[in-house]
């Protein structure tokens, strides 16, 4: 259908990437191929395009051969188009007459015929040819972006990230859920493998947000909303009440020691329902920021979560002049404006119901391993005293790896620091109680600095590993010595027999797991998940922190199970990757956006299409306008046009119609 | 309504053009790339940033010149990059199937898929279920076949010709003028 114009030149490249591609498809022919179709006035193979002399070479050609198009065949567009466009620039075309050929990923990777995969090669190769003559030169939109950033979630992924960014002078929001930013660090006694005390290298961070200028902090507050682009989000968060003024209160606690309620009462989050707390509460000492707050289903005050005023009220009345304690506080909804965001919604410990027969809720002997780091904290429920729920001391104790990891029926993946955890804990339990401390394994996983020498001291110490998958907890005693004990059955892989070990206490090393709603939370920051449900990063190896969304950015637990310098490196990345979009002022966007041409009838069926009410009506010329700031280049008028009459640069009607034509004709 | 298919050629192959969106599909075939899986050759991608670009008119292009299938790709409905894109691809597909059916196209040779960036062995399966499919219906071959129908039409004009001469009686309309691939 489409004859290329006379003065289209254009240049071929095809990339061997390596073996890559060349050991499927065969390039030396492609590039013959090509050099034959119309219009190709060069067409080369060459062992690495993306390289500094690949690069070269196109800029070379293009001032040589007087080329004004150029195509590429080689990786996805997605990884590579914008160094090819840079190279096509510094050779002093314009970026956008270049056209990318994806020839690896979608062709020598996926298919095992040489021949079929080359015919393959020189259909797509062909394709880009016939289709590039249509690229039109565009100019590169930039606009300004927004400096300040928004981080999601305040565990020490986004403490870390937070203050990196208020260092370095950026104002940052950190929206955190829990009334307290801190996180599952906040909860750990002791970290890996230098059982340093979490506490003592988490709350000095805590407090600095707290303190920072540049940070403003909102705990019990989540996202609902975002819209924007790249540079310039709209974000609404909304603030959840906690009766209590944030700007009045001190943090002196009076009102809890004045509660009506003389004894702590209900169960305390923070503790994992081990200890017990007041209605009005903090959550733990250290908590950021040092404000108190009101439970609603459990104050006297409110009946149900709704004011009654039928309390005393004598929290009040402690509280005094202060005048911090406000029972008409609503939900409140803020609206900012940030140009970047960091999402570091962090993970779920894996829920042990789920394994009925590791006896979870039956026995109540058995913990979840962040039960334990409560159990042996100092400032835990028990003050670091080992005390199970029967009141005894444990004198033998299973810790039991891999519960909801590495299981075909719950979780395959490995969460990669239970290893490690599990260790931590059997030495402090050890510590704490002198007990026997079994641990039950499928392997050890210890990959890290000071991770295995960690292990040998745990051998050293006496901690016995057994390996092997638990099959069961229970208290069906066998022998008088199994009598009121827990016994755990294992088939000892290493001695290869069945064993019964009694014990009195089964720690189960708990898995990740994304957060319950890490789907809605996808959604609203037009992020993708991966199959099991952590957020995608934009490439496993070089974009790790890079989400598909421009501007968006990952760190920590939510993009997948690491332990705590791992998640304090990611966190230190995203930030930087934040800081090049703000520290470079402007944002180049993709000139992809829609236009309407002259022929336009008015008929206004694009008017309702559009999500972002980028299209208007103009009354005096009776055509559709469309405003090109809100416009992101989804092309849905373009196909619903019943007279064809709008455009979208970069993905014309001509250029699809010819790249079809160019893969179907032989 | 069945498809009139001639006989494969011994070295007959499907050709199906594919329409992935940007953010979900496309993604998902690198992913499949990257990693490593295997599938049918038979399939050629064109990106486009969202599956609400595919205009029917693409797709019956693609048919048109020698397609023995379609492909369009998008993202899950509720995770289109652009809100609701796919759900526009959505509409215009239930009445593109409808007009296929009555053109004698068979259902499975134009498929719309929901699949997510997540989801690079959902690309394997539904590459090699649809090249399955095609291989067992045949080629298409739109081109033949509308030379075909012309020459039908042809044919039908000369019998109503000679039933003209016959009984002295002119038809409005000469037939032949509907022949247009010829």
């Amino acid at each position: 259908m489409v004859s290329p114009k006379q003065d289209i030149r254009i240049g071929f490249y095809v990339c061997h990437c390596g073996h890559n591609i060349a050991s499927m498809v065969d390039c030396p022919a492609v590039a013959e191929y090509v050099g034959q179709l119309p219009g190709v006035v060069l067409s080369r193979d060459y062992k690495y395009m993306c390289s500094d002399p690949g690069q070269e070479l196109i800029q070379k050609d293009i001032a040589e051969f007087d080329l004004n198009r150029v195509v590429v065949a080689s990786c996805s567009p997605l990884l590579h188009e914008h160094t090819f466009r840079n190279a096509v620039a510094a050779g002093g075309l314009n970026p956008f007459l270049f056209h990318m050929v994806n020839i690896r990923e979608h062709d020598s990777w996926v298919h095992t015929d040489r021949q079929e995969a080359t015919a393959k090669a020189k259909g797509l190769a062909r394709a880009a040819i016939v289709r590039v003559a249509h690229a039109k030169s565009l100019p590169v939109k930039k606009v300004p972006i927004h400096p300040d950033v928004l981080v999601v979630g305040g565990g020490i992924a986004g403490i870390h990230a937070a203050l990196t960014l208020a260092n370095a002078g950026k104002k940052v929001f950190l929206v955190e859920r829990e009334p307290s930013i801190g996180g599952h660090m906040a909860r750990f006694d002791k970290t890996f493998p230098t059982l340093d005390c979490a506490a003592c290298i988490l709350t000095p961070k805590m407090s600095e947000v707290g303190a920072h200028p540049n940070i403003t902090l909102w705990s019990y507050s989540d996202v609902v909303k975002m819209d924007g682009y790249v540079g310039n989000y709209t974000v609404t968060v909304r603030r959840q009440p906690r009766y209590i003024n944030e700007e009045l209160c001190t943090g002196c606690q009076e009102c809890i020691g004045n509660c009506i309620y003389k004894e702590p009462k209900f169960p305390d989050e923070f503790n994992e329902g081990l200890g017990k707390r007041k209605p009005v509460y903090i959550s733990f000492p250290q908590a950021t920021p040092q404000v108190v707050l009101i439970d609603p289903e459990v104050c006297l005050n409110f009946r149900h979560g709704v004011l009654t005023d039928k309390c005393k009220k004598t929290c009040v009345e402690a509280c005094g002049d202060r005048k911090a304690i406000d029972f008409t506080q609503k939900v409140e909804t803020r609206e900012i404006k940030v140009g970047t965001i960091i999402v570091a919604t962090g993970f779920k410990p894996f829920d042990v119901k789920r394994i009925p027969q590791y006896g979870y809720g039956s026995y109540p002997n058995v913990y979840t391993a962040l039960e334990v780091e409560r159990l042996v904290n100092a400032s835990g429920p028990t003050s670091g005293d080992v005390i199970l729920r029967d009141g005894r001391h444990p004198q033998a104790i299973a810790i039991i790896h891999c519960v909801g990891s590495r299981d075909k029926k719950t979780n395959r993946w490995c969460s990669r620091v239970c290893c490690m955890y599990s260790m931590k804990l059997a030495h402090l339990l050890k510590e704490h109680t002198g007990a026997e401390i079994y641990n039950f394994y499928i392997d050890i996983r210890a990959p890290g600095k000071g991770y295995e020498e960690f292990y040998d001291k745990l051998n050293e110490e006496g901690v016995h590993f057994i390996r092997g998958r638990v099959g069961e907890v229970t208290d069906w005693a066998m022998t008088p010595e199994e009598e009121g004990k827990l016994v755990i059955r294992v088939e000892d892989t290493l001695a290869g027999f069945v064993r019964r070990i009694p014990v009195d206490m089964v720690v189960l090393a708990t898995g990740l797991e994304p957060q319950a709603d890490s789907q809605d939370v996808r959604r609203l920051f037009n992020m993708s998940c991966g199959t099991e449900g952590f957020f995608l990063e934009r490439h496993p190896k070089l974009a790790p922190v890079n989400t598909f969304t421009d501007g968006i950015f990952i760190a920590g637990c939510c993009q997948g199970p690491r332990d705590i310098p791992d998640t304090v490196a990611q966190a230190g990345a995203a930030a930087a990757e934040a800081m090049v979009l703000i520290d470079k002022g402007y944002i180049e966007q993709e000139p992809n956006t829609a236009y309407i041409q002259p022929d336009c009838s008015g008929c206004k069926s694009c008017i309702p299409l559009c999500p972002y009410t980028a299209i208007a009506f103009d009354a005096t010329t009776q055509k559709a306008v469309i405003n090109e700031a809100l416009c992101k280049g989804c092309g849905t008028c373009v196909a619903a046009c019943p007279s064809g009459s709008i455009g979208q640069n970069l993905f014309e009607d001509d250029e699809i119609f010819s790249e079809i034509d160019g893969l179907l004709t032989n | 309504m069945s498809e009139l298919t001639s006989l494969p050629k011994a070295d007959w192959t499907p050709r199906i053009v594919a329409f992935f969106c940007n953010w979900c599909t496309y993604t998902a075939a690198d992913l499949a790339g990257v990693s490593r899986l295997k599938y049918a050759p038979n399939v050629r991608v064109i990106r486009l940033m969202c599956s609400g670009r595919v205009d029917p008119q693409f797709v019956l292009d693609a048919l048109r010149r020698g397609a023995d299938g379609v492909l369009i790709g998008g993202c899950h409905p509720g995770d289109c990059h652009y809100v609701e894109g796919n759900y526009k691809m959505l509409r215009r597909f239930q009445l593109l199937h409808r007009m296929l059916r009555d053109m004698g196209v068979a259902e499975q040779r134009v498929r719309l898929e929901w699949i997510s960036a997540a989801e690079g062995e959902r690309v394997k399966f539904v590459i090699n279920e649809m090249t399955a499919q095609i291989k067992a219906l045949g080629p298409l071959n739109l081109p033949q076949k509308f030379e075909n129908w012309d020459r039908e039409v042809i044919e039908l004009a000369r019998h109503v010709r000679q039933q003209e001469e016959i009984s002295g009686v002119t038809m409005p309309t000469p037939a032949e003028k509907e022949a247009v691939h010829v």
